[in-house]
């Protein structure tokens, strides 16, 4: 309601968007408002300039293949890809609901690093790499080394999220769970992303990784190392709890936290061992 | 005839294409923005108000109690609540100072730059401390009101098996969408309209002679976003801000809340704190019933001593006992004040009496099914205060709710990122609840209709006002259906307090039930009229108006009449407590998922004694959003406080009601046991609907657990504690 | 200067870029059919389409609509008549205080639009970010699914007179 009189620049084209973003390195970046327009309503930001990426539609949607996803791909567009594995579309589905799915993009949901942000987890037990980009060039940067801190992410300044590369393993088995006290338009209490590789009953590979549970989303390495080498076994969702640091607020407690990050995972594990 | 019909309602397509007017809707010429100055203390003197000297105040007008041209107080029941802080904030959130602004922005930002200079002082936020606290809030005790209400032997000496339980709940809030507005405007003759969202006109209407100490006022509902009892009281101090406003600037000012606004500073539900006792037979039989009640009120009496009287009224619920002792004590604690919201009261006391009859199936190996059947009340029992009962409609909804029951389950949904873990449980409730004001309370209002004939449409003239419940659509049902004309003959005047006669407030599930009556009357009034006017014998309107020589409007009015059959002693709480009741049963079926302790509702059935349906499609409505209230109320809104009692979770994404996603497929049985001093039968059904679903959800978890939980809400935190 | 079309009518306003769609709406355009709940995309009242999809417009800033079709609760009807889910939602009782009710309509035409016949189910998801305290969504949800429903109703929805 307080409104921002912060000038705008409507970028066309990534290249323009990366030369104004090398001037303006302390520019907001807005890309389908979700979270932006909240903050502004709620005081919590103040842009003095705003970079408007939602008209580069070359940042837009998935590849044919859903290898590769541009930043601007809304959650509406991955629910409908057909390439995706269900358990990204059914991320997707749980985000808001769809009036925040029809404007959400996966870029901003990266790149806000909220702990709570329910894609996070799946980015990392994808082993998705977001390629960022400035007029000084592109680097690739895996999702595990991304976000640093409570809404610290290795962007520079002058840096914009361009896209992000999964790598799907033919045979992977990834699983999403999110916990949130209702079923639609929830921020997450506990989020989960989980994939594992198994080959000949053993599991070769193993990707847990959780959201609200720490400042940053993270992988439960205590959990993954329980995992590997032998059959899929339940136990190791007790390893949790050294991998994550919950705490109170206003969302819910750190004891049901930490009670069920080790449950979502366990009940996960139950499912592919019967599997 | 217009009875039992579901018509559309008559406000529907003005609110299918957008043209219904709500507050902030409309737009005077000239019109400023208003905003509010509020405590950020939870006690304190307030020993400055100040006005940043590096703002630019230019176009922005200050009102503080000061320009309070009458009394300082929004005047209700009684009168400590100021419209302004004068000196001392009692909560946080309190309104201190008052701007308006050309904008709504400015008007918020100039807000910021008012300094409020406090003089702390100690605080109490404990409803279990409140009665003697050493700080004093209200009279020398903090205590609102006392009730108590004994009926047979003395507590305490009746032999049989005992059980014992303590029952606590907390705050809900109304969340009607559309937050609390008012816009006042100057008039000519050097008075003041208001208009706006509320519930309640001539309560507005009284607390602004009060405030401005004279009567050239009216207040005018807008089309309203939702009320529950949330626009009952609060209004008035809307109200009071904006015409303060506008007398001080000369011009309309729209004073319109945002959302976390209205979450910190408007009324919510009482919480509550009961003991109950109870002595039963071993087959379960209730033989001695004593229960106790704490109801913190907050900081100001407003609507509390009300509320906890129809909390200590349905104390027993719908169960029989010849030995009964109801206490109960409404404190005062430095948070914003409670308020009235759907059930005022009742659904407190119904969480708790559920649960304790829970207590009892459990401790004495009895199905929780079979105790109640076993003490349900029936025509020609006596209740707590010793009135005795007729229209009963326990057994009825009873066995209607459990026949609907047996049908199975809808499918089950898959929810994206949802477990499967589930255990499946289904649960009951049994409820009543009193219809319309407790006691005399009607005889006291006493209420009145106005109809006026111009040609052949008949319009009504009514405070009664339209909150969504149906009022607009209804009341020409029962007009039409009196007078045997046609349902497009009918329509309502605009609630407006220049223009309707005092009805009594839209509250207490009265609307239909006593409001309605009336106008049935002022019905029967105005076909006398006209037979007096025509010299004619006949009932039927068209030949009366046929042979009406006079084209001149006729206008008639019905007021309440007190026929005696409510004998009701406000001293020492014996008699009828309400004219009528209403009964419901409630059957929830829900997956606990044992992973999260999240509550997956699959199935609501409810079978409730509306005594007769007006309009099935409304009232069906009506039962279904207040079912969902309840839902909510029972697993996911809770109001947090910090330590200054002020609600931290003062948005919409984390005071949690559910979405249609979280929301059962809902079964709805209408149940008719008429009631004589209804209109056609109706009893009221506003309310009801917010008794039951809480208590039987618990009862559902416990069947799919065995976790006991005794207090509200039941969110997954708690479940999984419990498990 | 913020240009673009609200229900088919040619609009251009001067408002700030970042200011909202929901304000340029209500207080630009006058069209006071869209309401605001909450201001932070949580109740939905405030839904419209831009170029057919749901949208919070309190998330939407102007400029981004620059150069969009923008449909309202206003715009649903045409040539006078209701569309079949307003008319649902009067049969069905699906409006009670009626302040969430442009906000369902407008996010059930871009449902229906895109699946006529929706399950409950799918109704349920499709309706979740609209917020409602009345109803307790069922005969919202009765409405939604309904309203295309019985082959009266969609030939009456779906062809034009013969002559």
């Amino acid at each position: 309601m307080l409104t921002s009189p912060a000038p705008v620049h409507r970028a066309r084209t990534l290249a323009d968007a990366l030369a104004w973003r090398a001037t303006h390195p302390h520019a907001t970046v807005l890309a389908g408002g979700t979270d932006l327009m909240v903050f502004l309503e709620l005081g919590s930001a103040n842009p003095t300039s705003v970079l408007d990426l939602w008209g580069c539609t070359e940042l837009r949607g998935i590849s044919e293949d859903g290898r590769t996803l541009g930043a601007l791909t809304t959650w509406t567009d991955m629910v409908r890809h057909p390439a995706l594995p269900v358990a990204l579309r059914d991320c997707a589905r749980t985000v808001g609901a769809p009036q925040i799915q029809n404007r959400g993009t996966i870029g901003g949901n990266i790149v806000n690093a909220s702990p709570a942000g329910d894609s996070l987890p799946m980015w990392l037990v994808t082993d998705a790499t977001f390629e960022l980009a400035s007029v000084r060039g592109v680097r690739q940067v895996p999702a595990s080394a991304f976000w640093l801190g409570y809404r610290k992410t290795a962007l520079a300044p002058d840096e914009l999220l361009v896209r992000v590369h999964l790598h799907p393993h033919a045979g992977d088995r990834l699983h999403y769970r999110k916990v949130g006290t209702r079923l639609a338009q929830a921020i997450s209490k506990v989020v989960l992303g989980g994939r594992l590789r198994i080959e000949g009953g053993i599991v070769t590979e193993a990707r847990v990784a959780l959201g609200s549970v720490a400042p940053t989303p993270i992988r439960a390495h205590h959990v993954e190392a329980a995992l590997l080498g032998k059959p899929v076994d339940p136990a190791a969702a007790a390893a949790v709890a050294d991998d994550i640091a919950p705490i109170d607020d206003i969302r819910s407690t750190a004891a049901y936290r930490r009670t069920v990050s080790a449950n979502v995972i366990r009940a996960w594990l139950e499912g592919e061992a019967a599997a | 005839m217009t009875i039992g019909i579901g018509i559309p309602r008559a406000d529907g397509a003005a609110k299918v294409t957008g043209r219904a007017l709500y507050v902030d809707d409309l737009r005077p010429e000239g019109c400023l923005y208003g905003a509010t100055v509020r405590s950020e203390r939870a006690h304190a003197t307030v020993l400055a108000i100040t006005l940043d000297p590096s703002y630019d105040w230019t176009g922005i007008t200050l009102v503080t109690a000061r320009d309070i041209p009458g009394r300082n107080l929004v005047a209700l029941i009684t009168e400590d609540q100021p419209a302004l802080a004068d000196g001392v904030v009692r909560h946080v959130t309190e309104p201190i100072a008052l701007v308006a602004a050309p904008t709504r922005d400015r008007a918020l930002e100039a807000v910021k730059h008012v300094q409020v200079t406090y003089g702390d002082l100690p605080y109490n936020l404990d409803p279990e401390a409140a009665e003697g606290h050493p700080v004093a809030i209200y009279g020398t005790d903090n205590v609102f009101k006392r009730i108590a209400i004994d009926k047979g032997a003395a507590a305490g000496t009746v032999a049989g098996i005992v059980h014992e339980g303590t029952y606590r709940l907390g705050l809900q809030e109304q969340l009607y969408i559309e937050p609390q507005g008012m816009i006042a405007s100057p008039r000519e003759d050097g008075g003041m309209t208001v208009i706006g969202s509320m519930q309640c006109p001539y309560y507005v209407h009284k607390a602004l002679k009060a405030l401005l100490g004279h009567d050239r006022l009216n207040a005018v509902q807008a089309a309203t976003g939702g009320g529950f009892g949330g626009k009952e009281d609060y209004p008035s101090m809307v109200a009071a801000h904006a015409a303060l406003l506008a007398l001080k600037t000369g011009k309309p000012v729209k004073l319109i809340y945002r959302r976390d606004e209205d979450l910190r500073a408007t009324t919510k539900r009482h919480p509550a704190i009961f003991r109950i006792r109870s002595v039963v037979a071993p087959d379960g039989r209730l033989l001695e019933w004593t229960a106790s009640t704490i109801f913190d009120g907050g900081a100001y009496n407003t609507l509390t001593p009300v509320v906890l009287s129809r909390g200590i009224l349905h104390l027993t619920g719908p169960y029989r006992c010849e030995n009964v002792h109801l206490s109960g004590v409404a404190v005062a604690t430095h948070t914003p004040p409670n308020g009235a919201f759907r059930g005022f009261g009742a659904p407190q006391a119904m969480w708790a009496v559920e649960r304790h009859m829970d207590r009892i199936a459990r401790g004495i190996g009895v199905d929780p099914l079979v105790l109640r059947r076993l003490n349900l009340l029936r025509d020609g029992d006596t209740t707590a205060s010793g009135g005795v009962l007729t229209d009963t409609g326990g057994f009825a909804v009873l066995d209607a709710a459990l026949a609907a029951a047996e049908a199975p389950l809808p499918p089950i949904t898959r929810h994206p990122g949802a477990g499967t873990n589930h255990a499946r449980g289904r649960g009951l409730a049994m409820v009543f609840h009193g219809c319309g004001f407790t006691g005399n309370g009607e005889a006291y209002i006493k209420g009145k209709v106005g109809l006026e004939l111009r040609g052949s449409r008949v319009t009504i003239l009514t405070a009664s006002t339209d909150i969504g419940q149906g009022t607009e659509t209804i009341f020409p049902q029962i007009v039409a259906a009196e007078l045997g004309v046609p349902l497009e003959w009918v329509d309502m005047a605009p609630h407006d307090t220049d223009l309707v006669p005092d009805s009594g407030p839209t509250v207490a599930s009265r609307t239909t039930m006593v409001v309605g009556g009336v106008a049935q009357k002022a019905a029967r009034k105005l076909r006398e009229a006209l037979q007096a006017e025509t010299g004619l014998a006949t009932g039927d309107i068209a030949t009366l108006l046929a042979a009406r020589t006079s084209s001149a409007p006729l206008r008639v009015e019905h007021q309440y009449i007190d026929d005696g059959s409510v004998q009701w002693n406000p001293d020492t709480y014996q008699g009828d407590a309400y004219p009528t009741y209403g009964w419901s049963c409630a059957i929830v079926d829900l997956d606990v998922d044992r992973d999260t302790g999240e509550v997956l509702y699959r199935r609501f059935i409810s079978a409730t004694d509306v005594g007769r349906a007006i309009n099935p499609v409304l009232a069906a409505g009506q039962l279904e959003g207040g079912a969902l209230q309840a839902l909510g109320w029972a697993t996911s809104e809770e109001v947090v406080l910090d330590a200054r009692g002020c609600m931290r979770n003062d948005r919409l994404t984390n005071y949690i009601i559910p979405t249609a996603a979280d929301a059962p497929e809902m079964v709805t049985l209408l149940i008719e046991i008429p009631f004589a001093g209804g209109p056609f039968g109706a009893k009221g059904i506003g309310e009801i609907p917010m008794d039951g679903p809480a208590a039987a959800v618990a009862q559902a978890i416990e069947a799919a657990t065995g976790a006991v939980l005794d207090n509200l809400p039941m969110t997954p935190e708690r479940v999984l504690g419990a498990m | 200067m913020i240009r673009f079309t609200v229900n088919d009518q040619d609009v251009a306003l001067d408002a700030p870029p970042m200011s909202r769609l929901l304000d340029v709406l209500r207080e630009g355009a006058r069209l006071t059919g869209t309401k605001e709940g909450c201001g932070e995309g949580e109740c939905g009242a405030c839904t419209v389409l831009i170029d057919g999809v749901a949208v919070n417009s309190c998330l939407v800033p102007a400029i981004q609509a620059d150069g969009c079709r923008v449909t309202t609760v206003e715009g649903l009807a045409s040539d006078g008549r209701l569309h079949p889910v307003q008319e649902a939602f009067l049969r069905f009782g699906g409006a009670q205080c009626g302040i969430c009710t442009p906000g369902f309509l407008v996010t059930a035409k871009a449902l229906l639009d895109a699946n006529p016949h929706p399950t409950r189910a799918e109704a349920r998801e499709a309706l979740a970010g609209n917020l409602c305290r009345c109803t307790g969504y069922q005969k919202i949800i009765d409405a939604v699914t309904e309203a295309l429903a019985g082959p009266d109703v969609d030939a009456a929805a779906t062809s034009t007179p013969a002559c």
